[in-house]
């Protein structure tokens, strides 16, 4: 049964003095399998030129096309119009800067995270090209991989209570790079090093517990237990203290 | 006056390649810019799923491999339109750029010593891993190998060495000017001095002036229209070069159709599905490749397996859908434990994009545009003919590993492997180098985009972005696909003539300050145009079939007339691209069959001496530079008859 969609969709141009924010409304005809990729690009090709989104890789890879999709913060590619009802509403992510529409800078905000919590392998060794690479277990760099496999498309940042409080929170984003290299025997920094970064109100107890970021996460990432991991090391790090 | 920003290297495109120079100039000490279309984290690098390619040795069923092998299978590969000296650099650096990944944080999988099963060839088989390698880089299958020989991170590979290249540059401190699009190259006398470049977030005009300049934009799958890759890959990089007039573009012909892109969306599954012992069926759910290629069945090269499964459908065995023909690939005997590891993305997209469970149900796939051979033309130092301070790796660039097909797991590779190689070759022509800023020439080249800028606003408004967008995706799709013919080819060539001058009568409707989408589409389109043009003449003129090129009027692999490398030029005010060739470079290995695919060959008519003894005359002739180590230094002569038995 063909549906007529009512796409609500934020609309507001920064670099335009005279835009002011406000809600549009388009309609498309529902064809089989669409998703919001297509869709959105059927409104910008046939009905308004001037709408704003990103997509990069749309196949749920990337991270580009976080989005509000009727109140929640999820990956417009991956989401099927199937599986929503016959109004769509879209915003844009909150709490990043906003570029246009339903655009905003994930980009700006990720870079500097990880310059914040110096997102690479600290090692005082030189790299050998004559030499066999160090060994490591199969199952640790699976667990590496496991807990490296984040998108950074800041829904986890969008839902979440504590950073649309204060800006400087790390996130369960930022929480989950530390953990990755946190675990990774390659990494020479040590406890007192971690508890220097990440044992604040804005590191890892900043975390009021609410759990959206779990819920919300359109990777099913373990970000509950990677932060309970930080958090884990950081409490016993403050008792040895 | 717009922005004029310096630096020492300016790299154009943040992806894998792109970024591994930047890495290799920031560690030398050179203020490094990276330009890109949008954060690096999401360049398309991070969507390739399978591996690298490097000759470890380290699994059990990549025993005895060694760098000889992994050219061998890589010029093989390429139909021989490869430069063999080239693939021995990259087949020689493989193993070293891994370890090197390793070293900074790549969590490759690793050999687990002791019985392990795989299927192989349609059957469950064990395999004692050995337990002396425990803990190195392990590897998976990958079409038209000898060994096990592809590294890989579960399905995440790309994703996983693009992120830890990331975090390399921003440890390193190289700046990122993300949502930024390069317009043109600014030039002069045959030098390269920068870029004028767009801001995706406000639309201003800014002139980059460094001392280097490197593209690294990747792929133009997106001409097609109906491609795995991803919205980005428009191929702007590689059009700036060829709107320069004087820079030839590589092969553009040769076109890599991918087995396995899913039915409807395109997205790509990998060929690790096939590697780890996923099967191909047809509308009875019968197993048909075996019977087209005993030896490497469903691992044959992807030329190869797409032709195949073409000829298959041509036969009335595709599975019939609204959205055309496909055929099925079947993953539910690897098992849900599988499928949720090793090849997790796959599931996930199964079942977010087209509602299928691979654990029960089979995937619908046909191949798909999925990797350009072609591109801008560099020596085997990386820079550009005729262009002297620019240089280009990765998927932009034809440097010429892959000939006129590519192996699975040595594109992803090659980006690192040419990082690498190309990087040093780039700090060092740096370092000689000043940078010469000259506001004149920023005014000039900036006057030229606004120009542009201004046409489109002021177009007839009789034709529309989307719509040439669309005509040109089917020309190409219908007309230079997986089989080609004379008749096809000459239409799809007629059909450009017109296309480039409707390119010129669209009007950009959008006004609004700011992003403006519409606008950047626009100025992309007549470049896109002009790729696809020199697509579409290449295989016009290409009277012979050779890997991924393959006419139905010209069946045999001519290795008397074509055994070369088609050059494509758009001298400036040219209607069409101008054609010239040049030898494929120094042959080490003469051509032979591959040992599949099948196929007729046309012996050379002169001996490998004769042909070899003209390739750097003629090559200096089309643009090449001299390399900073003579020709023919990298090749290691005739240590490939060891390992042909």
């Amino acid at each position: 049964m063909a549906r007529t969609l009512t796409f609500k969709i934020f609309r507001y141009n920064p670099y335009d003095s005279d835009s002011t924010p406000f809600l549009q409304d388009y309609k498309v005809e529902e064809t089989q399998r669409m998703n919001l990729f297509a869709a959105l690009n059927y409104i910008r090709d046939e009905l308004d030129p001037t709408l704003m989104f990103d997509f990069v890789c749309r196949a749920g890879i990337c991270g580009s096309c976080g989005m509000m999709i009727n109140g929640r913060p999820t990956l417009a590619c991956r989401t099927l119009t199937a599986d929503l009802p016959e109004v769509i509403e879209l915003l844009p992510l909150p709490y990043f800067k906003m570029l246009g529409d339903l655009s905003v800078d994930t980009g700006v905000w990720f870079r500097q995270m990880e310059e914040n919590v110096e997102s690479w392998i600290h090692t005082q060794k030189e790299f050998d090209p004559a030499a066999e690479e160090e060994r490591m277990d199969n199952e640790l760099a699976n667990k590496i991989y496991e807990s490296e496999r984040c998108i950074e498309c800041g829904c986890c940042i969008a839902g979440c209570a504590t950073a649309n409080v204060n800006a400087d929170f790390l996130g369960a984003a930022g929480l989950y790079r530390v953990g990755r290299f946190m675990m990774d025997p390659r990494d020479e920094r040590d406890e007192e090093q971690w508890f220097e970064l990440v044992s604040t109100d804005e590191g890892v107890f900043g975390c009021i517990g609410m759990m959206a970021c779990g819920d919300v996460c359109p990777k099913d990432l373990p970000l509950l237990e990677i932060m309970a991991y930080v958090r884990r090391k950081m409490s016993a790090a403050a008792m040895t203290k | 006056m717009s922005n004029i920003y310096t630096s020492d290297v300016l790299v154009i495109g943040a992806g894998l390649a792109g970024e591994r120079i930047a890495v290799a100039a920031a560690k030398e000490g050179l203020k490094v810019i990276i330009l890109s279309l949008v954060p690096p984290k999401r360049s398309h690098s991070a969507a390739a799923q399978g591996g690298m390619q490097a000759a470890l040795g380290n699994a059990a069923k990549g025993k005895g491999d060694n760098a000889t092998v992994h050219w061998l299978d890589t010029v093989k590969g390429s139909d021989w339109g490869a430069d063999q000296e080239v693939a021995r650099i990259f087949a020689d650096n493989s193993p070293i750029a891994m370890r090197e990944m390793a070293h900074y944080g790549v969590p490759w999988n690793r050999v687990k010593g002791g019985p392990a099963e795989y299927f192989i060839k349609g059957k469950k088989v064990t395999v004692e891993e050995d337990a002396a390698k425990e803990g190195l880089i392990t590897a998976r299958a990958f079409g038209g190998t000898a060994k096990w020989r592809t590294c890989y991170t579960a399905d995440g590979t790309g994703h996983s060495v693009l992120y830890t290249m990331d975090n390399m540059a921003i440890q390193l401190g190289v700046t990122v000017h993300d949502r930024m699009e390069a317009l043109g190259l600014i030039h002069a006398d045959g030098v390269c001095k920068g870029a004028v470049v767009r801001s995706l977030r406000n639309g201003s005009l800014s002139s980059y002036f460094a001392r280097a300049t490197v593209i690294a934009t990747g792929g133009y799958g997106r001409i097609y229209g109906h491609s795995t890759n991803a919205v980005i890959n428009e191929g702007t990089g590689v059009s700036i070069a060829l709107d320069t007039g004087i820079i030839p573009l590589g092969n553009m012909e040769a076109v890599q159709f991918h087995p396995t892109g899913i039915v409807p969306t395109d997205i790509l599954v990998t060929e690790g599905c096939r590697g780890d012992g996923g099967y191909l069926l047809d509308v009875d759910e019968y197993r048909f490749m075996p019977d087209y290629e005993p030896e490497k069945q469903e691992l044959a090269s992807r030329d190869v397996v797409s032709r195949r499964m073409k000829e298959h459908m041509l036969k009335g065995k595709g599975v019939h859908s609204p959205y055309g023909d496909h055929l099925w690939l079947d993953l539910r005997h690897l098992g849900a434990k599988h499928l949720h590891t090793k090849l997790r993305e796959v599931y996930d997209i199964c079942k977010y994009f087209i509602g299928i469970d691979p654990i029960t149900e089979l995937v619908p796939v046909r191949p798909t545009q999925h990797y350009s051979m072609g591109g801008i033309r560099v020596n085997k130092d990386g820079h550009v003919y005729n262009m002297k301070g620019l240089f280009s790796a990765g998927e932009a660039a034809c440097w010429d590993l892959h000939g006129f097909n590519r192996l699975g797991g040595n594109s992803l590779a090659e980006t690192i492997v040419a990082g690498m190689v190309v990087g040093k070759q780039v700090t060092a022509f740096a370092k000689a180098n000043p940078v010469e800023v000259s506001t004149s020439l920023a005014r000039q080249f900036e006057e030229r985009q606004q120009k542009r800028i201004d046409a489109l606003y002021a177009g007839s408004g009789r034709e529309s972005v989307v719509g040439i967008k669309r005509d040109m995706a089917e020309i190409l799709s219908d007309k230079v696909g997986i089989f080609r013919t004379g008749e096809g080819l000459k239409e799809a060539v007629a059909e450009f003539s017109k296309l480039i001058r409707r390119a010129d009568e669209i009007k950009v409707r959008s006004t609004i300050p700011g992003r403006n989408m519409e606008l950047t589409e626009a100025l992309k389109l007549k470049g896109m145009v002009k790729l696809g043009f020199c697509i579409a003449a290449g295989a016009e003129a290409r009277k012979e079939s050779r890997g991924a090129h393959t006419r139905d009027d010209f069946p045999a692999r001519d290795d008397a007339g074509w055994l070369n490398r088609t050059l494509a030029r758009w001298p400036e005010g040219a209607e069409q691209p101008e054609l010239s060739y040049e030898p494929v470079g120094t042959i080490d290995m003469p051509p032979g069959d591959r040992g599949y695919g099948g196929g007729q060959m046309i012996p050379m008519s002169i001996s490998v001496e004769d042909y070899n003894a003209t390739v750097d005359e003629l090559q200096k002739k089309n643009g090449k530079h001299e390399t900073m180590e003579p020709i023919n230094t990298g090749l290691k002569p005739g240590l490939w008859k060891k390992e042909v038995k």
